[in-house]
């Protein structure tokens, strides 16, 4: 015990990951190939964006409960402007915003009326599913002809266009975290609000911006879910926030804010990609995986926590 | 009879650290024994293991002759040894009646007796001189006065041993007194005390034995009355201490800082002070006297009613902590922990934290750069730590608090306003600490300097404000200060 705290989580997160992988290799033929690696990855790749921005909330010790309904409010939106003919870069763009936007509302609840981030979340959770169905009058939209295949199934060199939406993602996000002192005070506030404070730190702004960047990458898994089905569905992404906690949570980032990384979580949510895919192949009931993926967390939990003593 | 604790040879290690090697110690039936060291010396530890909370490693535990090996609080506890901790451990939302008896609250048929209940506790409060009522609710309490709250909590537990851990350091001299008493009475029942302090005229005053610790060793045991104040602080530190307050004479200059007529809605009420190049203001006054109000409103922490802010007789527009930090006065908080530190972080991201930008570089964060100002700080304030990545978490309060100056130090302010800078810090780092306020003041930086010791702000300010009551009650000259001229103004007697 005494050299795993040395060990940065990271690593450890990451060591799960790749026991996870061989063993599952070894229990299916099927699991190894190259054509189901990209397919996990593809599956982890909304859940991945989301807990991206999720992250950047966590860190602060907040938590955004409502990036579920957004991804379907922003995907209606986008459904909408593309069958009004608008032209495709300005639905994308307009989507993502529209996500962006719910963050600053969310935000600006937080840090403004200084409600608890659960709650401020929890009513954005509800505003936007029912902005979604209502403005699907709860019906899916779809027949964007083709329009958004490039982004659901098209590659570049090899690759899927889907994959590398998500790497960009992490890429910013880690070099805000990193090389930005938004980063470094994202960091400060989750530790310690008021030393922060103190040091001379506007920290409401900084507290904002996390949740417009939640907002953006919701928005951004909207244009993803949407390109992946085709189909923009106004009941889509129900339960995507308690995934997106989940992969941040394993990744390794404290709940209680100040302590996590962006590397960590798009492990974690590779590790809930990996179980769902590997028990599937190996016909594990749908319901037994809802348990594992529950015990998952909290066993990642634990070791963190025994760890750290 | 045999003693009533005797810890013989303990050793308490903890992963690569030492922090008890061989110490023993014995506690007789109504003694106050003192437990005396640096911070780190391995007080707090020793005490934790008589507790319950850590367990050693090696060594012996008799309470009233009979060895024992506690697993945890609840033993110890059931044994007759309470500890008041330093940190309050009190649930905010109930009332101080609850508080007392959490967990003990006298029952009928399962069902509370509240009357009873507040009774008790309500005899308790009177008993030792606290004026509290005993349904107030916690949270709305001073710090002080949970502090009272917890000491009742031990008496009433009809304990054998009950060990303070540093309880005045929140404490007005009423509270203090009251607290003095009780534990004579306490000796008298055959109660053993511990006593951790860092204060010697609290030690000098209740202190029958004192049993000294340096680096996680048994130094001595002494007769308090029999040994100077000076040889106990030798055997503590290990080395001579010339002066406890090295007063630096710095040049002074004009008027670079004033504050004008703050007022708060409910603490401040007309406050104005100013405060010259070069000099050192030591604000002084009872707990409550809204000495730290007066400061968190100077650099727009808190919302005031009025009040205004002149620097080099410009007048400065401050709303918030980043006006106040961007025009150069900083404030270094009383509770360095909760409102100066991001624990969780490094020494170097602390110290970089109020000036990022000047470590930045082509618009990002430069590690190097960054790690190059830290170590500066580091070596300039002589800040012990492992490697500049260590959280300050780890550090010891002198340390840490170092740490906080260094942070301020890096923004090149030109007003440190030093709320309580020695609190719960060691002899040692405390003469460091006084050290550096006395260059930063040659150097030409106003200094304003909160503090509850009295010999503190005589050794160090050039001049006294004395608060009481919300509001400014007068001001005296370094020569003509006497502890006894700033009682009467701080407790409004003329």
């Amino acid at each position: 015990m005494k050299k795993l705290k040395n060990i940065s989580n990271t690593i450890v997160v990451l060591a799960a990951l790749v026991v996870l992988c061989i063993a599952l290799a070894c229990a299916s033929p099927y699991f190894a190939t190259g054509s189901n690696l990209i397919n996990i990855v593809l599956q982890a790749a909304i859940n991945a964006t989301l807990a991206c921005g999720m992250t950047f909330v966590i860190l602060t010790g907040g938590i955004d409960l409502s990036v579920g309904s957004i991804v379907a409010f922003a995907g209606i939106l986008l459904g909408t402007m593309l069958k009004s003919g608008m032209p495709l870069a300005v639905a994308l763009i307009g989507c993502v915003l529209a996500g962006g936007v719910c963050g600053l509302v969310n935000g600006l609840l937080v840090t403004r009326l200084n409600l608890p981030p659960f709650i401020s979340t929890l009513g954005m959770m509800s505003i936007a599913r029912g902005a979604a169905l209502y403005i699907a009058d709860g019906r899916a939209i779809s027949g964007f002809s083709g329009k958004l295949n490039f982004i659901g199934s098209g590659t570049v060199l090899g690759i899927p266009v889907m994959i590398l939406i998500m790497a960009v993602t992490f890429l910013i996000g880690i070099f805000i975290l990193k090389y930005t002192r938004a980063g470094r005070y994202i960091y400060a506030i989750g530790g310690n609000v008021e030393a922060t404070r103190l040091s001379g730190i506007n920290t409401g702004r900084y507290t904002m911006l996390v949740y417009i960047l939640c907002g953006l990458t919701s928005g951004l898994a909207a244009v993803l879910l949407t390109a992946r089905l085709d189909s923009a569905q106004p009941v889509a992404g129900e339960g995507y926030e308690l995934d997106a906690i989940a992969a941040t949570v394993i990744g390794g980032t404290s709940l209680s804010g100040g302590e996590g990384r962006l590397s960590g979580t798009i492990i974690g949510a590779l590790i809930i990609a990996v179980l769902n895919n590997g028990l599937n192949l190996l016909n594990v009931s749908s319901y037994i995986q809802q348990i594992v993926i529950g015990l998952v967390i909290v066993l990642a939990v634990s070791f963190d926590r025994i760890r750290s003593k | 009879m045999p003693p009533l604790v005797q810890m013989e040879q303990i050793t308490v290690e903890f992963p690569g650290v030492k922090a008890l090697d061989k110490v023993s110690f014995t506690l007789e039936r109504g003694e106050v024994h003192i437990l005396l060291g640096e911070n780190g010396a391995g007080k707090s530890t020793l005490m934790k293991v008589l507790s319950g909370v850590y367990k050693a490693t090696a060594g012996r535990i008799s309470v009233e002759g009979q060895e024992v090996s506690f697993a945890g609080t609840k033993e110890a506890k059931a044994a007759g040894i309470n500890i008041v901790h330093q940190e309050l451990n009190l649930i905010p939302y109930l009332s101080v009646a609850e508080n007392i008896f959490l967990g003990r609250e006298p029952q009928a048929n399962g069902v509370v007796l509240w009357k009873r209940l507040y009774q008790e506790a309500q005899d308790i409060l009177n008993r030792l001189g606290v004026d509290l009522p005993a349904k107030a609710i916690l949270r709305d309490l001073s710090v002080a006065q949970q502090q009272m709250v917890e000491i009742a909590k031990c008496v009433s537990q009809n304990s054998k041993v009950i060990i303070f851990d540093e309880p005045t350091s929140s404490l007005t001299d009423k509270e203090i007194d009251a607290l003095f008493s009780m534990i004579g009475d306490l000796k008298c029942q055959g109660v053993g005390i511990v006593y951790i302090s860092h204060r010697f005229d609290e030690i000098k005053r209740i202190g029958d034995r004192a049993t000294i610790l340096r680096d996680g060793r048994y130094i001595d045991t002494v007769s308090v009355a029999d040994t100077s104040v000076d040889a106990m602080i030798q055997m503590m530190v290990g080395r001579e201490l010339n002066e406890m307050f090295p007063k630096v004479e710095a040049e002074i200059g004009e008027v670079v800082f004033e504050a004008r007529d703050f007022c708060t809605k409910d603490k401040l009420s007309h406050c104005s002070l100013s405060i010259r190049r070069g000099e050192i203001v030591g604000l002084a006054g009872l707990m409550g006297a809204g000495r730290t109000e007066f400061a968190r409103a100077i650099v727009g922490a808190d919302p005031v009613t009025s009040g205004e802010v002149y620097l080099n007789g410009e007048r400065l527009r401050i709303h918030s902590p980043q006006d106040a930090v961007r025009q150069g006065i900083g404030l270094l908080p009383e509770d360095r922990k909760h409102h100066g530190l991001v624990l969780g972080m490094s020494v170097t991201e602390n110290i970089t934290l109020a000036s990022l930008k000047k470590t930045m570089a082509g618009g990002v964060l430069r590690p190097k750069n960054e790690a190059s100002f830290a170590q500066k700080y580091c070596d300039a304030l002589r800040i012990k730590t492992p490697h500049l990545k260590q959280k300050v978490q780890f550090l010891s309060g002198g340390n840490q608090q170092k740490v906080v100056i260094g942070k301020w130090l890096m923004t090149e302010g030109k007003v440190l306003i030093f709320d309580e800078p020695t609190r719960g810090i060691d002899v040692a780092a405390k003469a460091e600490i006084y050290r550096i306020m006395g260059e930063l003041a040659q150097n030409g930086m106003a200094i304003l300097m909160i503090s509850s010791e009295l010999p503190e702000v005589l050794g160090m300010s050039d001049r006294i404000v004395v608060m009481c009551g919300g509001t400014v009650a007068g001001e005296m000259g370094r020569a003509q200060a006497t502890q006894e001229k700033i009682m009467q103004l701080a407790t409004g007697g003329a």
